[in-house]
């Protein structure tokens, strides 16, 4: 005879990257590092988006960068050339970073670097507009791309990414006009579901609106940096 | 795809439970609740699970997804409302945008279903 049981167990499927995730975020926190996570669809600007960055805030800012390419190593080369560390995470054949990969990026920039001279980690995601919202590497703040080629449609159709972004950036509006496309109607589709976003609207090739984006991180840094100060003084 | 991950995390999970209970019992069902409102795709889950659990303790065994529907609050009119995914999350009566979501996000293993031999 055989008699039924139930356990219950109430787990929730991403525990363990969430728990990688603070694990992460916490080491960050104690070398006063902000770390940025950068994701959107393949080829929406991603790496130019970070080259224009490192070449503009690199004085004022130490930046590294942990490159999450699938397969090649051709993006993080393209970001060493302005002098900044970049960890290459060979993702094989996942569509996303999880905090088990970063956490492993986080490592090298431990073993071969300072830590604690750094402000600044941006980890650029793969290119893929539905996973990697799901899985977070342990960092502060969220940045989703959107280029203007993609339609605006995107973030009601592939929303999750949208919804959880701190910042946006419609990127590639250099090509707006050459297309039917309404940059506010972009902007009006993802505040519906994320009302308090930071929007804006870039070009890396013409350089359009980058110094919003520029201050947006300054900001960012600085909010980051001041509550690190403030949480280790009433300590 | 990420389904596959999710499956690794749920077959650990289980497996971790299985192994504290002394008696290993055989596991009939494993039942999860999947929101509207996730990157998950049950379709997908079921067919990693299938192709993950052969020739493993859990061959067999019925993976039963709860699928929770994705509804929000809004403050403004006080009332739930259900965004139509894909197409507008806005409250369809005051327009507010979508804040509140009140259900529709998870990704959980609710409760593990085995049979003991007495
Ligand atoms: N016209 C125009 N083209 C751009 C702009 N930004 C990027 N591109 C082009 O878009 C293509 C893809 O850019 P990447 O920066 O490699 O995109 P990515 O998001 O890093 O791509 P993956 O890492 O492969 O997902 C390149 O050919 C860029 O030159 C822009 O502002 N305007
Ligand atoms: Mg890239
Ligand atoms: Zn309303």
């Amino acid at each position: 005879m055989h008699q039924t049981f139930e356990a219950g167990l109430g787990i929730n499927l991403l525990h363990a990257n969430q728990a990688g995730a603070d694990h992460n975020r916490a080491h960050f926190d104690e070398w006063g590092i902000t770390c940025l996570n950068i994701m959107s669809s393949p080829g929406a600007g991603k790496t130019v988006l970070l080259e224009k960055t490192i070449a503009a805030l690199n004085d004022e800012l130490k930046i590294a960068v942990i490159e999450g390419d699938m397969t090649t190593e051709l993006d993080a080369e393209r970001l060493r050339q302005y002098g900044v560390p970049v960890i290459a995470i060979n993702t094989g054949r996942s569509c996303h970073l999880d905090s088990k990969m970063v956490a492993g990026g986080i490592h090298q920039l431990e073993g071969q670097y300072e830590p604690k001279e750094f402000d600044l980690v941006l980890v650029e995601n793969v290119g893929n507009l539905v996973c990697p919202a799901e899985f977070e590497v342990g960092e502060h703040f969220k940045v989703a791309l959107l280029s203007v080629t993609e339609g605006e449609d995107k973030p009601l159709k592939y929303p999750i990414m949208f919804q959880e972004a701190d910042c946006l950036l419609i990127t590639k509006i250099d090509l707006a006009p050459y297309l039917d496309i309404d940059i506010d109607r972009i902007a009006g589709n993802v505040r519906q579901m994320n009302p308090h976003v930071a929007i804006a609207p870039v070009s890396a090739k013409t350089g359009e609106g980058l110094d919003i984006w520029f201050d947006w991180v300054r900001q960012v840094v600085n909010r980051q940096q001041r509550s690190l100060a403030l949480a280790s003084v009433s300590k | 795809m990420h389904e596959t991950d999710m499956t690794k995390a749920l077959i650990l999970t289980v497996k971790d439970w299985w192994e504290s209970q002394p008696e290993r019992p055989q596991i009939s069902c494993i039942r999860l609740t999947v929101g509207e409102f996730t990157c998950v795709e049950p379709v997908s889950l079921q067919f990693a699970f299938e192709v993950q659990s052969r020739n493993t303790f859990l061959q067999g065994v019925r993976l039963a997804i709860d699928e929770i529907p994705l509804i929000a609050f809004c403050d403004r009119c006080q009332e739930e409302y259900r965004p139509e995914i894909g197409l507008r999350y806005a409250c369809p009566q005051c327009e507010s945008p979508m804040e509140n979501i009140r259900s529709g996000r998870e990704l959980k293993i609710e409760k593990i279903e085995y049979a003991v031999g007495v």
